[in-house]
């Protein structure tokens, strides 16, 4: 099965639009790509007829050419007839947005497509769904352009079986500056499902972290899916709803009542490397820090680096929570930390770990100390607490921190306050491709994220 | 793939839904894994002509299709030091529901763990290893790994236990066997990956793990619903 052109078309029939309601789902997916998008677009409906000066097609079958793509929102009875269609007309896939299937009792319904597609090996998302939002190729989504917050264009893939999620979470990706590859919902999941779609990004030169919210997985298809993505080089972050157990089973033996289906699923997740996000703040934060840091080395001991006293105490706090260690420094690495120093803030920093430079530190204090601590070996990774209010402190210092790490290779992680007039200094961060968190505890996380990447 | 006589002790079981201890205990050493010399004996002759054998202390273990928690319902004796004792015991043990006999063996020493084994809907085999014997849901130090097992997987469950120094050496005490602990874990995984479609669950509880050796004391096997 070939999701390629579901995921970059080159042409889109969407069928099923209303020649009468522009506000028709339909409607809505044929507008925004045809005005936005490079993809050709072609309308169809039974009826024909035209739609905002384009022709519509009576079927898939009277389009010129071959369609890439075909996003289906007819009434779910109408569904199995035109995927046949789609299979005769050599479409090389479809997205079915239509609801009525198994999530109302018709499996039945689902059923008859599933077999038409599987039948003549034909990529089927859905139904029930959103479809495919490909930045730079296609949005599927029913929801019109100027109500959706599109992140930037990035590395990242996201696979939800829940559209309403899916969109959430984009929203959040956009306000970290977090950029994706392709979102994807997949619905009902009928058809192509997760595994399915963890080969193909696993293969997919735009992406390089490949993140899942998920509700479940069929029998047997959990172990499939860790198996697969140990296979894969990039990381895997999944995020699962429904954790809590259903009722209370009598259950007869220890180790039954001891292994849940969640603590099985979380404790099978950590064993193959694959990153469990508890919540939405960890997963945005896990993405963005292993969109920057995609075979991260193992990051379990954090030289932390602030401006205040106070920060630097919080930040021990969270990782002394999640088990990350801030371990003491030798007395050469101080010295050779203290030496660096510019004079006045020598007299007053605080060389321990953390490091409170103090809110008289400039650039330089923090340039210099970050280099100390990349070039030994005592630390694997860096916190910086960054506050640009303070006066020393220049925004030209995010690309300069930045640089310590495409210098040296030890990961850096940041915190600054994500405020409109900050920007330049987060994004000489983000845009030289050190992830930036808005809060101490999201600049943990994407430390824990490092860590979480390797097999336990 | 299983050895025909597990095979037949497991559809011998398919009637009551479980399988009790003789039979569990056969079916592991069947697969090579540790467990003490034990006889099943139907009465007190049987049971007083196997420690005229094997001497005290022993521990003695009701059989019955009727009794899965043998511990709760008082069934189980420990620490048998004579003959009298361990016929008082099994005289007790005949009077409770369904009797077939008691599981006779010698004491084994160490400290208490426990394997399990689940077959999960998702993930197929899993293992669980952690702090046994009866307050282990209590204390719910316990980690789960899918099978099967790498020594590597045992090695890192036996280091995310809460309770890790208890078995890898504290306060002067020696070790627990780790080595023997680690490829009970392993074979056991092996086992349980032949066992797929034909077992609900596992409870290996408890092991017993010395300095010298790791002895599996109790076991149940769980069926799955016909």
């Amino acid at each position: 099965m070939d999701l390629k052109p579901l995921f970059s078309p080159r042409s889109v029939a969407v069928i099923g639009v209303s020649l009468g309601n522009d506000r028709h789902p339909a409607n809505v997916i044929f507008n925004k790509n045809h005005l936005r998008h490079r993809v050709k677009v072609f309308a169809v409906n039974p009826k024909g007829g035209s739609l905002l000066g384009e022709t519509v097609y009576k079927d898939v079958g009277s389009i010129p050419e071959k369609v890439d793509l075909a996003v289906v929102a007819v009434r779910a009875d109408l569904v199995p007839g035109v995927i046949r269609q789609c299979v005769d007309a050599g479409t090389a896939g479809a997205a079915v947005i239509s609801g009525g299937f198994a999530e109302v009792g018709r499996q039945d319904l689902q059923e008859e497509i599933v077999k038409i597609a599987r039948d003549a090996d034909f990529p089927l998302i859905g139904p029930n769904c959103l479809g495919v939002y490909a930045p730079a190729y296609v949005d599927t989504f029913f929801l019109p352009a100027e109500r959706m917050i599109r992140p930037e264009q990035g590395n990242v893939a996201l696979v939800s079986q829940s559209g309403g999620i899916l969109v959430d979470q984009m929203i959040k990706f956009a306000e970290e500056g977090v950029g994706i590859s392709i979102a994807v919902s997949i619905g009902n999941k009928a058809l192509v499902r997760e595994l399915d779609l963890l080969r193909h990004l696993s293969e997919d030169e735009n992406t390089d972290v490949i993140a899942f919210y998920v509700e479940g997985f069929s029998k047997g298809e959990g172990r499939r899916f860790v198996l697969e993505a140990v296979k894969s080089k990039k990381p895997v972050i999944v995020v699962k709803s429904g954790k809590s157990e259903a009722g209370s089973r009598a259950v007869s033996s220890h180790t039954a009542s001891l292994a849940g289906d969640y603590r099985v699923f979380s404790s099978v997740l950590a064993q193959y490397g694959v990153v469990e996000a508890k919540n939405e703040l960890e997963l945005v934060s896990f993405c963005e820090a292993l969109s920057c840091y995609k075979t991260p080395p193992l990051c379990g001991r954090v030289g932390i680096i602030t401006g205040s006293g106070g920060h630097g105490a919080m930040a021990v706090d969270a990782c002394s929570d999640l088990g990350i260690q801030v371990p003491g420094l030798s007395g050469p690495l101080k010295e050779t930390v203290h030496q660096s120093l510019s004079e006045s803030v020598a007299q007053i920093a605080s060389v321990t770990n953390p490091i409170d430079l103090t809110g008289s530190a400039v650039d330089d204090d923090f340039v210099n100390t970050a280099v100390a601590l990349a070039s030994s070996d005592e630390v694997d990774c860096l916190l910086l607490l960054l506050l640009p209010y303070l006066p020393g402190i220049t925004s030209d210092l995010g690309a300069r921190l930045s640089s310590v790490y495409q210098r040296l290779q030890k990961p850096v992680v940041a915190y600054v306050p994500r405020l409109e007039k900050y920007r330049m200094l987060i994004e000489g961060f983000e845009l030289n491709r050190v992830p930036v968190a808005p809060s101490i505890e999201g600049a943990v996380l994407m430390i824990e994220a490092l860590r979480r990447c390797q097999p336990c | 793939m299983l050895k025909e006589k597990i095979v037949g002790i497991l559809a011998e079981a398919r009637k009551t839904g479980w399988v009790m201890e003789p039979q569990a205990k056969s079916i592991l050493r069947e697969a090579g894994l540790p467990v003490p010399d034990f006889t099943w004996a139907r009465d007190e002759g049987e049971a007083a002509e196997f420690a005229r054998e094997k001497g005290f202390p022993l521990a003695a273990k009701v059989v019955s299709p009727a009794i899965v928690h043998k511990s709760d319902a008082g069934g189980v004796a420990v620490n048998i030091g004579s003959e009298d004792q361990l016929r008082d015991v099994m005289a007790r043990f005949s009077r409770m529901e369904g009797f077939a006999g008691a599981v006779v063996e010698p004491m084994a020493a160490g400290m208490e763990l426990i394997v399990g084994g689940k077959m999960d809907h998702q993930f197929g085999p899993v293992v669980l290893f952690g702090v046994g014997g009866t307050s282990v849901e209590i204390y719910q130090d316990t980690v789960i790994r899918m099978a099967p097992l790498k020594e590597s997987d045992a090695d890192s469950m036996i280091r995310s236990l809460k309770g890790k120094k208890l078995l890898l050496g504290y306060r002067g005490q020696p070790p627990v066997a780790l080595e023997k602990l680690k490829k009970l874990l392993v074979d056991f995984s092996r086992l349980l990956m032949d066992m797929e479609g034909l077992v609900e669950s596992i409870d290996l509880n408890p092991v017993m793990c010395s300095d010298t050796a790791c002895l599996v004391a109790d076991a149940r096997i769980m069926l799955p619903p016909p």
